[in-house]
């Protein structure tokens, strides 16, 4: 066999493997959709009941509308009001704002998170008395913080700069980002052998040297899982935040007033929810986009 | 290695214009400063929750100008699911705020310190729905059944209903209940809250899956607390005490901002189709038969207004200081244990603006307030 007809080969077999994948991705969803109308059609009409809880929904439409009904809902418009735009559209448009303000959040996190791990890095008392505060920072509930920093947030005015509500949901996804970030990057920071760190002191190169050509570059595997956890922790605080103060136009404003509307139109809420699911996978995506670009140094992945 | 700094070094600045492109994108939500004028006094008010019928008369005096006729620029402002509206005016996030009395009195117990200064909802819209045929037919029949709540403050006028009846809350099953009515049309709950203008329509919108049409009114039971002496004060406009007592200005920007408020409310009472469209372009989500619903039942609590809209009864004040009094809820907690101080309430600025208004030939009363008939549709889309 010639050399190019085996690149060939190689190729194709490749390209064999994504359809395959996607193949399989599809046959999940067909198996979750058929899990769902076979437990519809065969699960008892009050659900499963143990010690007075509720551990397997009714079957009725109300609790579990067909397949076919939430996918069909989603191509009609979303009132019959005449400037009514399709179901599936304003979720999209919703999930985009969303995504934007959480994509804001992640990066202000991710600044903020590298900061902090190189302070700490950099200086082992700073370790000693930050980190206990960062991991203390994760317990404040999010539904006693979020009025906080609307509050705050709307008495800052600097010159022409107002503060406006999309930012205090930003800054809550941030809150949430940092944290693995934070946490990941100093383990990659801390992760190059003695040996290296070693080989580095006898060039005579400064901190600023062994950061950037030794201990960045190592801190990659462990850098990538937290930022998927990042972008995940941001997607949720972004909506869980919009929930929490009130903002229009986002996928958490959906998910509540259509779940309002649940009763007569149950079908309906489920929209935004699959449209928060798709988020996730949108923003998880895009880091998996970004692991492709520093692939060089993915030598392992470690879990953070 | 160089390369592979500039490299880093790329993607951050990818990363950063990636981050101003996208707040440039956001950024264009919200902006409600009175540009051009530069005369107009800039006003907050706070809703209890997201935009919708329950606070046409806002949003309608907003879109037909009568804020701006009265030099205020007002930025209203929704609520969501952890926004207190009497917390963000007592923190002076706000200058006015939208909430129910019970809820803001147990604030004010708490140490705000805040003043209602028009009651706009003249009577209370909560109701308990029950099945027809369930046998409960007034709070009475409330013992041993399973009575659903939204909690967070909306329970009071249930315990105080109950209180009368001799009953408490150990007498009764208190379920939560969420955003939608699913869990009394399931049967969890043999007796839902409800109100008028939104839940109650829900009902009425949901289909019945044993005739394949929506219920409808014979289908249910309706006790409504107005008729009980549970019945509280729902939503009043409250002002800052303090800015009221030592503030000129703000004073005066009150009772511009009450008239422009009224001619809002009489607005939606004329217009309700246009208060509900209007509603609707504000950002509500709702369909338009439910909204549309929602702005005329919201017409019945304001209207008619005997002694005008806004005025505060001091009667009907003082009788839910007194179920505030008697209730305890499912915790054994009470909303209040004393009598708030005379700041709670007072009647100045909503005279004072029925004053200024008088020779304008509105209709201040409601005389001639007569609601409309709305057909809900399916969903309430």
């Amino acid at each position: 066999m010639s050399s190019v007809s085996l690149a060939r080969s190689t190729r194709a077999r490749r390209k064999g493997t994504q359809v395959k994948r996607w193949l399989f991705g599809l046959l999940g969803l067909v198996i979750v959709a058929l899990v769902w109308e076979g437990y519809k059609l065969l699960g008892p009409a009050d659900g499963f009941v143990i010690a007075g809880t509720r551990v397997l929904p009714r079957t009725s439409d109300l609790a579990m509308p067909h397949v076919w009904d939430m996918f069909s809902r989603l191509f009609e418009p979303v009132t019959s009001a005449a400037t009514a735009r399709p179901l599936w559209l304003e979720v999209a448009i919703a999930a985009t704002l969303t995504l934007g303000i959480a994509a804001v959040g992640w990066l202000v996190g991710l600044v903020v998170g590298i900061g902090f791990a190189l302070i700490m890095q950099r200086w082992k008392p700073a370790e000693w008395s930050i980190l206990p505060w960062i991991i203390l920072s994760q317990t404040i509930p999010l539904i006693a913080f979020a009025p906080v920093v609307r509050s705050w947030g709307s008495r800052i005015e600097i010159g022409a700069f107002e503060w406006e509500d999309w930012m205090s949901v930003a800054l809550i996804a941030s809150y949430l980002a940092f944290f693995p970030i934070a946490v990941g990057a100093l383990k990659g920071l801390h992760s190059p052998d003695r040996l290296h760190i070693e080989l580095m002191r006898t060039y005579a190169s400064g901190w600023w040297q062994t950061l950037v050509k030794l201990r960045l570059p190592a801190a990659v595997p462990y850098l990538l899982p937290a930022l998927r956890l990042a972008a995940a922790s941001a997607v949720v605080g972004a909506i869980v935040a919009e929930v929490s103060t009130g903002l229009q136009g986002g996928i958490g404003r959906l998910l509540i007033t259509y779940a309002g509307q649940a009763s007569g139109d149950p079908a309906k809420a489920w929209a935004p929810i699959f449209g928060a699911i798709v988020l996730g996978l949108v923003a998880a995506g895009s880091v998996a986009l970004l692991g492709l670009i520093l692939r060089k140094y993915r030598r392992s992945e470690v879990t953070a | 290695m160089k390369h592979s700094t500039r490299r880093i070094a790329a993607i951050g600045a990818a990363g950063l214009s990636a981050a101003l492109i996208l707040s440039a994108c956001t950024g264009t939500g919200g902006e409600t400063d009175g540009n051009g004028d530069g005369e107009l006094t800039e006003v907050k008010l706070q809703l209890q929750w997201l935009p919708q019928g329950q606070f046409a008369g806002y949003f309608a005096a907003q879109d037909q100008g009568y804020f701006e006729d009265e030099g205020l620029s007002v930025e209203i402002i929704p609520s969501g699911g952890d926004i207190v509206p009497q917390d963000a005016l007592a923190n002076g996030d706000v200058d006015y705020a939208i909430a129910w009395v019970p809820k803001v009195l147990g604030s004010i117990e708490a140490g705000a310190n805040v003043t209602n200064i028009a009651q706009i909802f003249q009577r209370s819209g909560t109701l308990q729905v029950s099945w027809a045929d369930s046998g409960i037919d007034s709070v009475a029949d409330f013992e041993g059944r399973k009575i659903g709540s939204w909690g967070f403050g909306n329970e009071w006028e249930i315990f105080a209903a109950m209180a009368e009846e001799g009953l408490d809350s150990s007498t009764v099953e208190i379920i939560t209940q969420d955003f939608n009515m699913n869990a009394f049309l399931s049967g969890d709950i043999d007796a839902a809250q409800a109100m008028t203008y939104n839940e109650y329509a829900q009902l009425l919108e949901s289909v019945n899956p044993d005739t394949g049409e929506q219920y409808t009114e014979d289908d249910f039971n309706v006790i409504s607390y107005e008729d009980t002496v549970g019945a509280m004060l729902q939503d009043a406009i409250w002002a800052d005490t303090e800015r009221l007592e030592n503030d000129e200005e703000y004073q005066d920007t009150t009772v511009a901002f009450l008239k422009a408020v009224i001619k809002g409310w009489i607005f939606a009472a004329e217009n309700p189709e246009d208060a509900s469209a209007i509603t609707l372009a504000a950002g509500s989500n709702w369909g338009p038969s439910h909204e549309l619903w929602m702005v005329n039942e919201t017409n019945k609590l304001i209207w008619p207004a005997e002694n005008g809209i806004g005025f505060i009864d001091e009667e009907a004040f003082n009788r839910t200081v007194e179920a505030a009094l008697s209730a305890v809820n499912e915790t054994g907690a009470r909303l209040i244990t004393e009598e708030p101080p005379a700041t709670a309430w007072t009647n100045e600025y909503i005279e004072r603006a029925h004053q200024e208004l008088e020779g304008e030939g509105l209709d201040l009363t409601g005389e001639g307030f007569s609601p409309i008939q709305v057909t809900l549709e399916e969903g309430g889309n």
